[in-house]
């Protein structure tokens, strides 16, 4: 029998290792799987690299993990927004290692990442810093840049709904990065809000096929990272 | 030189009328910040599809506070709502529109932009700053027309349009038209040619202000 479902949050994250490559799905807040990071938090494993959009706000979820000094390195686009202290703190002093990655690049490299491709050609970057040691070739007389594929041994992502095959449906804009960590990853992780039976999902409208998928979680209530950072919480609580 | 905070367009007048250039049935993303003014302007009986390229296409105006959602938000993190006949999507597939070709507009701020269509608009290159790209490179590759929506100088009134970009580059060559606070003006292989002016901004006064060389349609 195929049962994915795992009963906590601290079950589904025991088996990172330190030294792992982590996705974290998520734009900002949408699609961060908050439980899970508080988890690994608990968990301890450290010297890990994490590929996510973000670098996490306030003193919770992503940025608390950080805050913990768990995370040698971060592959993101976009490393600093409105509340984000925590890295930009450690990456002035020159505690963390930054690889900036544009954002289409970054879903790009870890989609190919998870369908076998072990890297490809994009116009984007050309002539920019961030291209800067990297191979260009010229395909139909303009220049591209090669990327490689990203592949991590983890990733933890947010969803809305699951079942015990591990077939995921996400949530509006918290859908993100979520379906190509799910492939990108040897071991995908994953919150759900909601686990159904088999058969409750329509399979037109599964968004995840479960082959990608080997832990859910239920989570049916996830904490709201807005709320803690509205009432200024820090993980681990105080 | 300097600036006149009274000459020239309103950023709601630049962006109406970048908006009143934007065509019916058009797919259109638009950039953080000043551009996002655009979507306010969009001419009665055009129909224009936003793309934001954290998952939606179909992004409707702001909802009222009570009705925030923490899941549907915009580019710039900004909570929004989804239109009817509005889709989700993943990261990849958003950026398969952006890179692919399939959107037709992007409208962008800048630091600064070059006589050639060059795009500075992700860094200042200060030492001690933390680069941040987001999506904006894959953008300026990828979409049909990419337009520029910027004050026409910095706050010190410095031009920002310039003969060559300072700023670490997002894009070379890829921006077509800029609209500033002074002006609308297209970026050719000939040059950068001024459509049209401000009320009140004469030619002089806007070459004044630039720091590329300007071109007028009929000469």
């Amino acid at each position: 029998m195929i049962n994915k479902i795992v009963g906590t949050p601290a079950e589904a994250v025991a088996e990172i290792f330190d030294g792992a490559t982590v996705m974290i799905s998520g734009f900002g807040e949408a699609g961060s799987p908050i439980e899970l990071i508080h988890a690994l938090i608990d968990h301890g494993a450290c010297d890990l690299t994490i590929v996510s959009n973000n670098t996490g706000n306030g003193h919770i979820g992503l940025a608390a993990l950080i805050e913990n000094k768990q995370v040698r390195k971060m592959i993101c686009s976009f490393p600093r927004t409105a509340n984000s202290v925590v890295f930009p703190e450690l990456y002035r002093r020159g505690e963390i290692e930054l690889e900036l990655v544009p954002q289409g690049t970054l879903a790009e490299r870890i989609r190919a990442g998870g369908a076998g491709i072990p890297a490809f050609f994009t116009p984007t970057s050309v002539n920019t810093p961030l291209a800067e040691d990297k191979e260009i070739r010229i395909f139909n007389g303009k220049p591209y840049v090669m990327e490689f594929g990203l592949k991590a041994d983890f990733a933890l992502v947010k969803c809305k709904i699951s079942d015990r095959y591990g077939n995921l449906l996400y949530n509006k804009t918290a859908r993100n990065f979520g379906p190509v960590m799910c492939m990108g990853a040897n071991r995908s992780i994953v919150q759900a809000s909601q686990i159904v039976e088999l058969g409750m999902l329509d399979p037109e409208t599964v968004v995840t096929p479960g082959i990608f998928v080997n832990k859910v979680v239920e989570i049916s209530n996830p904490l709201s990272e807005n709320q803690l950072i509205k009432e200024n919480r820090r993980y681990p609580w105080a | 030189m300097g600036i006149n905070e009274n000459k020239g367009w309103s950023r709601d007048q630049i962006a109406a009328r970048i908006a009143a250039d934007i065509p019916d049935g058009a797919y259109v993303n638009l950039g953080i910040g000043l551009p996002e003014l655009v979507a306010n302007y969009i001419p009665l009986g055009r129909e224009v599809i936003f793309h934001t390229e954290n998952g939606l296409l179909g992004v409707g105006p702001s909802p009222a506070k009570e009705e925030e959602d923490d899941e549907l938000i915009n580019a710039g993190k900004k909570p929004v709502t989804a239109i009817p006949g509005a889709c989700f999507f993943h990261h990849a597939d958003s950026f398969t529109m952006v890179r692919g070709g399939h959107i037709d507009i992007c409208v962008l701020g800048a630091f600064q932009v070059s006589r050639e269509g060059d795009l500075a608009n992700w860094s200042t290159g200060e030492p001690d700053a933390i680069p941040a790209v987001g999506g904006a490179m894959d953008l300026v590759q990828g979409v049909k027309t990419i337009i520029v929506f910027t004050q026409h100088t910095t706050k010190s009134g410095e031009p920002k349009i310039v003969e060559s970009c300072t700023y670490p580059l997002t894009g070379k060559g890829v921006v077509s038209h800029i609209y500033t606070d002074y002006a609308v003006i297209d970026v050719k292989k000939e040059g950068l040619f001024v459509r049209e002016m401000a009320p009140g901004i004469d030619f002089e006064f806007l070459k004044s202000c630039t720091g590329a060389e300007l071109k007028l349609y009929e000469s």
